[in-house]
């Protein structure tokens, strides 16, 4: 039985939702600020513009060095998307492999990629970084794609790995006795009741590649492939006075999460969820 | 489906006109093929490559003083590694990392844990509070630090507040301020995650069956006692996941410090992330930058495998 809905409960919920009200405050005023036209950026900086203005946003549009934030937008999408598909086929691939091979050797690899989590990746990015300066991949799609499968492969494996291995074996076995091959029974069997972890990797990876500013702040900047987070600090770096336009391309940016947040925040807590437990 | 699969003894005989991938994996008991180890090489040559063999290389690049130009760096020993602790701006990125970790570790894992206690249930808005307080954890770091640095702003929101309440005197550029500026990115770095640990705790919490606290609070044991004697016991699990997961991401901190204040004043925020990326990048001293990552890969991965080995023997203790 739950416990009953008491006058002390009714306390709590109302300091928890004053603390909830305390914790939203940045983006009171991120939405405020971005619509605000200059003239009432300093003589009203709390309150809520009295005259919306969504001129802010059109400049902020346009970003930096001709790089518009539309175009930054796309090019996170592209990047965030080949990731994460590529994370998915070969990792779930590759686990399949090791939860269904119990061996010395499979134990070995999935150590392999354990370790792969906890090791840094700042240290792999400078050889990486002179290795694709020779062979022309900076700034490019295909670059950010490699950097990102090999920087979260080892986790995407490590999440299938533990998922398969507690998949029992019956669906696979009485599709291979009905005659499918190994690629047929994986491809229509077995992925699809994978679709829980797929979520919880597509999540997890794909926030963290479309999130990223380290690693594309050293590889992509400066190009036309910049991803939004490096649009967005170029943008400051040239703006940064002015808080309005500051303001509008942050909500820019943080827009496209948020309406996804909105939508699927079950979705999206549950993935997290089952990541950190795995 | 399953009578017909447990009946099989003999290995079936293969449909004829179907081209075989895999023709050589062994055949098992039941007709069942295994599941062949090609599978494996993409990821593995990926993860060897891209991971092991760049880190490696990564590790090299330390013991030498090629400045991303020259085609044949000279080796030298652990000059860089002296340097590191002479240069005042790396020196004191190693201290404020390991402060600043320190401090997030425990505090984010408070909050996250208060967060779940009060939100665990009764509460009638507790899924949307919930959703609140996750919220930052899926946005952009950079983006929402922008935020945060208007607010710590001299003529910014949280000075105006200060005024209206009459504390002018605590006024202060909190960014540009030597002693506060590390703790400006402690509290947006708080803000950002403290979703993250609450929901890995309120995960831990439902794993605890009501009944065993009620059966305590039915013996007469008292709020505290059955939160240090049930309750924390059981969410064992929950912070070792939690306290390992937060120190990678305390020691790693670069976008809050890029946002808030670039390093400065002073170099009195740099992080180890921060010098790896300005020594190598902006600086182009790429065997002293290799240096500065070497020594933070060391590190990271010395303090959460001691910390998960600890806390895990913690785990079967209590």
């Amino acid at each position: 039985m739950r416990a009953r809905y008491t006058w002390r409960a009714f306390s709590r919920e109302l300091i928890f939702l004053a603390l909830a009200a305390f914790f939203c405050i940045p983006f009171y005023l991120l939405f405020s600020i971005a619509l605000k036209p200059n003239s009432e950026l300093f003589t009203s900086p709390l309150s809520f513009p009295t005259s919306p203005d969504l001129g802010n946003f059109s400049e902020a549009w346009k970003g930096q060095a001709g790089v518009g934030l539309g175009r930054a937008m796309f090019n996170s999408l592209v990047i965030t998307v080949f990731t994460v598909a590529i994370l998915i086929l070969i990792g779930s691939l590759c686990a399949y492999a090791l939860a269904r091979r119990p061996s010395r050797l499979s134990n070995a690899l999935y150590f392999m990629f354990v370790l792969g989590i906890i090791i840094p990746f700042q240290l792999g990015i400078v050889p990486l970084y002179v290795l694709f300066r020779k062979i022309d991949l900076i700034g490019s799609y295909l670059g950010m794609i490699t950097l990102w499968v090999g920087v979260s492969l080892p986790v995407t494996v490590f999440l299938y790995t533990g998922f398969i291995r507690a998949l029992p074996r019956d669906y696979e076995e009485a599709a291979q006795v009905d005659g499918a091959g190994v690629l047929r029974t994986y491809l229509r069997v077995v992925f699809p009741l994978l679709r829980p972890v797929t979520g919880t990797v597509a999540i997890l990876t794909g926030l963290f590649v479309w999130n990223d500013f380290f690693i594309s702040l050293i590889f992509v900047s400066g190009s036309d492939r910049v991803t939004l987070p490096v649009a967005v600090y170029a943008f400051v770096g040239e703006y940064f006075t002015q808080y309005n336009l500051v303001f509008a391309a942050v909500t820019i940016a943080l827009l496209p999460i948020m309406i996804f947040f909105v939508f699927a925040q079950r979705q999206l807590i549950r993935g997290f969820t089952s990541g950190v437990r795995g | 489906m399953s009578g017909s699969l447990t009946s099989e003894k003999a290995p079936l005989p293969r449909p004829e006109g179907r081209r075989r991938l895999f023709s050589r994996s062994r055949v098992r008991r039941r007709g069942v093929r295994q599941v062949p180890w090609l599978l494996v090489v993409p990821a593995v040559v990926a993860v060897l490559l891209l991971r092991y063999g760049a880190t490696v290389l990564g590790g090299l690049y330390a013991f030498t003083d090629w400045n991303g130009l020259g085609l044949y760096p000279n080796w030298i020993g652990f000059d860089n590694f002296r340097a590191m602790f002479k240069d005042e701006a790396t020196s004191g990125a190693l201290w404020h990392t390991l402060q600043l970790a320190t401090m997030f570790v425990v505090l984010v894992n408070l909050t996250g844990l208060a967060l779940a206690l009060g939100l665990r249930s009764t509460l009638k808005t507790r899924n949307l509070l919930r959703a609140i307080f996750f919220l930052p954890v899926v946005l952009s770091e950079l983006a929402t630090a922008y935020i945060w640095q208007y607010i710590f702003l001299y003529d910014g929101p949280l000075n105006l507040f200060l005024g209206f309440v009459g504390l002018d005197e605590w006024k202060r550029a909190w960014t540009a301020d030597p002693t506060w500026a590390l703790y400006t990115i402690l509290f947006v770095l708080i803000w950002q995650l403290s979703g993250l640990t609450m929901i890995i705790y309120l995960a831990g919490l439902q794993s605890i069956p009501e009944e065993l606290e009620q059966a305590a609070a039915v013996d007469g044991a008292s709020a505290w006692m059955r939160f240090r004697r049930i309750t924390l016991p059981l969410l064992a699990p929950a912070i070792t996941v939690s306290v390992t997961l937060t120190m990678i991401f305390g020691l790693r901190v670069f976008d809050q410090v890029i946002a808030l204040t670039g390093g400065g004043p002073v170099s009195s925020t740099e992080t180890l992330a921060t010098q790896v990326y300005k020594q190598t990048f902006v600086f182009t001293r790429f065997g002293y930058g290799a240096a500065v990552a070497l020594f933070l890969t060391v590190l990271v991965a010395a303090i959460t495998l001691v910390q998960a080995a600890a806390l895990r023997s913690r785990e079967y203790r209590v």
